[in-house]
Formats: C-alpha cells, structure tokens, sequence
C-alpha cells in the first residue's frame, strides 16, 4: 500500500506507459527503413521494377502512419525529464542534455525534413532522388536512435563525468561520453532487434497475402525479404549484441544479472535457467529447470566461473523489483530464440521458393508478428529494472530523481489522460493500419 | 559563454514561434477560411511538408535548455506540470489530425479531425503565450529554486497566482492573434485559390488586432513587472529589436495591402522575431525570475551547466546548425508557393 501514496511509484509508472507505448512505433520505424532502401535500391538497380516500387511504395505508407504515431508519443518523452523527473535533469542535465539537444538538431531536423518528400514525393522527384529520401530517412531514425541509447547508456554505466563541487554531475570528457561502449553495444543490439521486428512485420503481411491467395508477386517478395532479413538480424540479436551485452551487465551491474537470472546464492559453475518461479521471500527460486554451468560459461567464458548471487549485495542495492526484471529477461530470451527457429524455417522455404505452399508455416509468420514486440518491450524493461534502484547507475537513486513539486495528484490526473488518449491513439492507428493492408500494395487507396 | 548560450536558446524559441507559429495561425485559422472538403487540403497541403520540421525548432530549443540550463529546465517544467501536460495532449491530437485526416475519405472523419486540428492550434499559441507571460510576471520559487503552480487561481496577477491571471491570458490572447495573423500571411502567400484570397483579407484585419494587443500587452507587462524596463536604457540590443519589430510590422501591413505577399510574410516573421529578441535582451540574465518572499530566481548565471560542458554543446551546435539550416532550404525549395491540391490519396 505504501507505493501508492509514494510520487516516485506513480512518476514510474506514467514515464514506464508512456515509454512502452512510444516504444512499440520506432522500432518498426528504424527497422522499415532499411528494408525500403534496400526495395528501392534494388529497383533502381534493375532500371525500375514495377513490383518492387509496388512494394517499397506500400511500406512507405505503412512506414508513415508509424513514424506520425512515434513522433507524437515521443514528444511528451522529451519533456518527462522535467515534468516527472526533474531531481534527475537538474543533476544530470549537464551531461545528458547533450545527447538530447544533439539528438533534436542532427536527427529530428533531418527525419522531419524528408518524411513528406519520401510521403509525398515519388512523383515530383526523379527514382534517385526519391531514394536518396528514403535514405535520409533511414539515418535520420537511425541517428536518433544512437542519441538516445547513449542517454540510456549513461544511466546505466556513466563515464565521461565528473561530480562537481555543486554536487551535481559535470561532462569531463565528450568522446567517452557519446562512445560509452555500453552505448555501442546496446545500439547494436537495439537496432537489430528493430530490424528484427520489422522483418517480422513484412514477413506477416506477406503470409497473409500468400495465404488470401492474392497480391502473389508482393506477398512473394515480403516472404523474401522479412524472412532473409529476420533470419541474419534475428541470429546477431542474439550473437553477437545480445551476449556481449549479457557479458557487459555482469561486468558492471552484476546484481541486476544475479537478478534477471533469479540467482539468489552465490557460487562458481552457475547454471542457466530455463524456467523457475523466484520467491523472493524465501530466497530461493522455486522449480528451477537448468542448463547446469552455462551461465557461468556466458558471463565469464569459463564453465567454473564464480557468478555472484543477491547475496552478495545488500537488498538495498538489489532491483526493485526482482520477480517483473526475472520474466521480463526470460521472456525476452525465450522469444528470441523461438524467433530464430521460425525465421530459419521460413528462410529455408523462401529460398527454395516453396514458401507459398506451405500453409502451416505461413500461418506461424502470420501469427508470429507480435513476438517481437513482446520481446523488444520485455528487453527494455530488463534493462530499466535491471538499472534500478538507481537512475544512473551508483550515482543517483530513482527516489531521488523524481520532481519534488509536482504532486500525485497531478500525475495520477495526468496518467489518465496519457491511458485515454493512447487507447484513441492505438485504435485510429490499427484502423488505418488494417486498411492499408486490406487496401494491399498494387492499387493506391 | 553564457551569453552566447542564452541567445542560442532564446533564438531556437524564436525560430520555433516564427516556424511553427505559421502553421499553428493557420490551423486556427483554418476551419473559417477554407470551407469545404478542397480548400482544407489546399490548407494542409501548404502546411503539411513543413509543420513536423517547425515543432522540431521546439525539441531543438527544449535540448539547448536542458544541456545549457538543466536547473531552469528541471524547475520550469515540473513547476508548470500540468499546463506542460495540455501542451503536450494538443501537439499529439494535432500532429495526428494532420497526419490521419487524409487517409480515409469519409466526411464525418475528416470533419472531426478538422475540428481536432483547430481546435489545438488555436489552444497551443494561447499556452505558449501565457508560458511567455508567467516568465515576464514571475512565479513563486522557493529557496531550492522549485514552485508548483496550480493552473488557476483567482485570476489576479498577486500571488497566489497560477498559471492563468488576466495578464498571462492576455498574452495568451495575444500570442494567438499574433500567429494567427502570421498564419493568415503565409498562406496568402502559400495556399492555392481561393483561400489565398481569403486569407489575405483575414490578414489584414488580423494585423490591426496585433497592432492594438502588442500596445495592450507591452502597457499590461509594465504594470505586472516593472523592473523589465529598468535596464533598457543601457541594453541598446533591446531598442534595435524593438525598433526592428515595429518597422517589421509596418512593412507587413504596407507589403500585405499592395499583394507582396511572400514580403509580407517576411515582414511577419521579422516582427515576431523582433519582438522576441527584444523580450529576451530586457530579460537577460533571468530565466525564471522569482517572486514572493525568500524567492530565488533562477538566472544564466545560477542555473548554467559548467563551463567546459557549455563549450563542447558550442562544439557540436555549429556544427548541427547549417545542416539543420540546410534542409529547411530543401524543403522550401521542394514545396512551391500556391501548388494545386494534391489528388485524393497523395499529399495531406
């Protein structure tokens, strides 16, 4: 009960819905982007192909309804560091604030810039042209990504500052700041998981074309592309960004890893778990099924490496919330590797062009486009409650990060707002997204 | 450095309302200028390329704030929490509006996200307008430098205040007549028969409105704050802006009367970015000026980032700015003055 009379509780859950809302568009923003360049260029190369420009013509009107819901749920992020979290802007915004203001100015101006010309454009530009808006696109989405993942990066493992004699942070040195490895390895492996979903996204579609038995030369080439493209980005997700980043939280945060593995105890020859319920009360995970020594051999590349349980920290230190970061880790994990079965399967046929018969299998890409979603959203919430109970990492507390002016009140109020309008948002946005794919590539609706 | 960063800030604020105030004028504008189905496309259509780019001048400004003036940021948008919430609710109802209104036909659809779009840009430049007029009053910080305004109080401008008296809505008010004139100018310049002709005639109304509220609110803030007008004898920056503005606006009201439309509109944003650098060079240093007992105002000085930091942003904006400056280039030269509505399906 005490957590609902705590501003801090109800800041974190208005920053969390609204993040995990804005965070289902950009992925598929970022990981579209790729794959229309790669249409239109491989269009391009062939003098024009009328059924690859069909193509590459129907993502960008997917592409665009997309990026308009990422924009606008995206804004308010922006201005949560001060309405929500403004302990946290006053204490790190010298730092921080450069990774967002430079996000605004090198990303934001190009994306905005090219959106309409890439929207609208086709007919007024020549084939170069338009491509060449489809890359600024790309790199526009691509840049703001990188921006904000080194913002994150610095939460999660701060270098290039200093403590000022305020006692607020201070940027020391801005090259370690902006290449925080932490922050390239995150990238890398953020924006393979979008590229992920949108192959996951584009395979779908193409599925249910293949299964309707219509839009064949569309369907055949979403097939190839989603799957192609899934399979190569569903393998690096995993090896090598997802592992070198395991390897990096249990260099650096390693009572977050002991916890996203509900690993109570500490010892050498640590096993991986499967599945397990933790019971946090007792300290113990409950019906563990393991692959014994394995997670020993991940963290540290020795079967008989000594990983560190919540023990060895004090429970002041430990994740706030052990039981949501456990399953959210699991099922990150789980799903990224059923992804890479399905995909696999679907390659192999597409290639072997017998991707179209086989009606079971197109009915599991079919089915199967929310897993990446599931997975990139249970992904950034082990990260964010692997952070906990800091907002940047060993330096400040989260309950000391939230604005001391602004009272529950005023966030409750506003949290139900955020909920109404995001319902409306999320419905008018798979309305039109519905129609678009009922519409299909060939014939402009 | 300081000082450089505060008119860096002060001047992304100004490219903001210059920018995005012509598509906000012109979609409070819209639903009584353009009355059917056509010319409110030709409407969208001539704010449509540009309005995503304009509100970025907003993030642009919010991120020079945060890594110039982290203190002032923190302190200003948790104090101004709720009103920051409604701006927030009306630019996603109105980028959506305009971003979704096109796609579907229907006409019950596209009159109520008509009604949507002008609905929030007619509330956006009052909210602005009265955030400008909270920082030229003064809000009650306490010594830690945070306050926590409630959004009304009982509408006179003594403490307690909140974010809404007579004096911040009037600058709402007038903010609002202010862009929708520039609104009505651009797409005079702009938009395709026959809203260009409509909004000609909207314009020039609208500029004497201007005129009368920018006497009303400048005599308003001399009453509200008075020591914003101590300095100006010896800030010449300040009467060369205000002497820029007044010129401006009487070269738009001149250029507007003889058809020089597109001068007209530069005559607009002159006025506007006059009157902003003039409002920011009698500001400076404040940020947030306190007032009430024990108040601590937060100033370039008490609110800035460390210096070594100040430099780097310095490092990193010159080198953003010209690409950012660039592709406005590119979009304005993309997107001629006055193009026929787009066909059904292609284009806002």
């Amino acid at each position: 009960m005490d957590a609902l009379h705590d501003a801090v509780f109800w800041h974190r859950l208005q920053f969390a819905f609204t993040l995990v809302f804005h965070y289902l568009f950009p992925p598929l923003t970022m990981g579209l982007a790729p794959l229309i360049v790669a249409l239109k260029w491989a269009s391009l190369r062939r003098g024009g192909d009328a059924g690859l420009d069909a193509a590459a013509r129907f993502w960008v009107r997917i592409f665009g309804i997309n990026f308009a819901v990422g924009v606008v749920t995206g804004i308010p992020m922006e201005f949560q560091f001060g309405t929500n979290w403004a302990g946290f802007a006053r204490y790190a915004g010298p730092v921080v604030g450069h990774t967002l203001g430079m996000e605004g100015l090198f990303a934001f101006f190009l994306e905005s810039s090219f959106l309409g010309v890439l929207l609208f454009g086709e007919k007024r530009l020549s084939r170069r042209g338009h491509l060449a808006a489809a890359v600024a696109l790309f790199v526009g989405s691509w840049l703001s990504g990188y921006f904000i993942i080194a913002t994150n990066a610095f939460m999660q493992h701060p270098v290039g500052h200093a403590v000022g004699a305020d006692g607020r942070l201070e940027l020391v040195d801005f090259s370690a700041f902006v290449l925080n490895k932490w922050a390239l390895l995150q990238y890398a492996h953020n924006m393979t998981a979008a590229v992920v979903l949108a192959s996951f996204v584009v395979a779908a579609v193409g599925a249910w074309y293949a299964l309707q038995r219509r839009h064949d030369g569309a369907a055949r080439i979403f097939l190839r592309c989603g799957t192609t493209a899934g399979l190569a980005a569903s393998l690096l997700v995993i090896v090598p960004t997802g592992d070198l980043q395991a390897k990096m939280v249990a260099r650096h945060q390693p009572v977050a890893l002991a916890a996203m593995e509900g690993r109570f105890t500490s010892g050498a020859r640590a096993g991986i778990t499967l599945i397990g319920q933790p019971n946090v009360a007792e300290r113990r995970l409950d019906n563990p099924v393991e692959v014994p020594a394995m997670l020993s051999f991940l963290a540290y590349g020795t079967f008989h490496a000594d990983v560190a349980g919540l023990d060895a920290f004090p429970p002041n230190d430990w994740p706030d919330n052990v039981e949501l970061l456990y399953y959210a880790f699991h099922v990150m994990a789980g799903l990224g590797t059923l992804m890479v079965v399905l995909m696999a399967a679907g390659c192999w046929c597409s290639w072997r062009r017998t991707l179209p018969k086989r009606r079971p299998l197109l009915w599991a890409l079919l089915l199967s486009f929310p897993l990446p979603y599931i997975a990139t959203t249970a992904g950034w919430m082990t990260a964010e409650l692997g952070r906990q109970p800091w907002v940047v990492y060993g330096l400040l507390r989260t309950a000391d990060a939230s604005s001391p002016s602004v009272h529950t009140g005023t966030v409750v109020f506003t949290l139900i707002g955020f909920c109404g309008l995001y319902l409306l948002l999320g419905l008018f946005f798979l309305f039109l997204i519905g129609r678009e794919i009922a519409h299909g590539p060939e014939e402009t609706p | 450095m300081i000082e450089l960063w505060y008119g860096i800030v002060a001047l992304l604020l100004a490219a903001y309302v210059v920018l995005d105030g012509f598509d906000l004028g012109a979609g409070a504008l819209h639903r009584w200028i353009a009355h059917d189905d056509r010319e409110r496309r030709a409407v969208l259509g001539a704010i449509g390329p540009f309005w995503d780019g304009n509100e970025v001048c907003l993030l642009a400004a919010g991120g020079a704030l945060f890594a110039a003036f982290p203190t002032a940021l923190a302190s200003g948008l948790s104090g101004f929490a709720l009103a920051i919430f409604l701006v927030l609710w009306s630019l996603i109802l109105r980028g959506i509006a305009i971003e979704f209104r096109s796609h579907v036909g229907d006409p019950l659809w596209r009159a109520a996200w008509d009604a949507i779009f002008c609905g929030a840009s007619t509330l956006l430049p009052v909210l602005l307008g009265a955030a400008l007029g909270n920082v030229l009053r003064g809000v009650p910080l306490d010594e830690h430098g945070w306050f926590d305004l409630p959004l009304f109080t009982d509408f006179s401008a003594s403490p307690p205040v909140g974010v809404l008296d007579w004096y911040s809505v009037l600058t709402g008010v007038f903010a609002l007549v202010a862009l929708a004139a520039h609104g009505a100018a651009f797409l005079a310049w702009r938009a395709a028969e026959p809203v260009h002709e409509r909004a000609r005639r909207v314009a020039a109304v609208l500029r004497l409105a201007t005129g009368a509220l920018w006497v009303a609110a400048t005599a308003a803030t001399a009453h509200v704050n008075p020591t914003i007008f101590h300095h100006l004898r010896d800030r010449p920056l300040a009467w060369l802006a205000t002497a820029a503005a007044l010129a401006a606006f009487v070269l738009s009201v001149v250029a507007g009367g003889r058809g020089r439309e597109r001068l007209a509109f530069v005559g607009s944003c002159a006025f506007l970015g006059g009157l902003l650098a003039a409002t920011a060079a009698s500001l400076y240093p404040m940020l947030l000026r306190g007032v009430g007992v024990g108040a601590r105002s937060l100033d370039a000085e008490n609110a800035s980032s460390p210096r070594h930091g100040l430099a780097v942003a310095l490092g990193w904006f010159a080198v953003g700015l010209p690409f950012a400056v660039a592709w406005f280039v590119v979009q304005f030269r993309l997107h001629r003055p006055r193009e026929p509505v787009a066909p059904e399906g292609e284009g806002y």
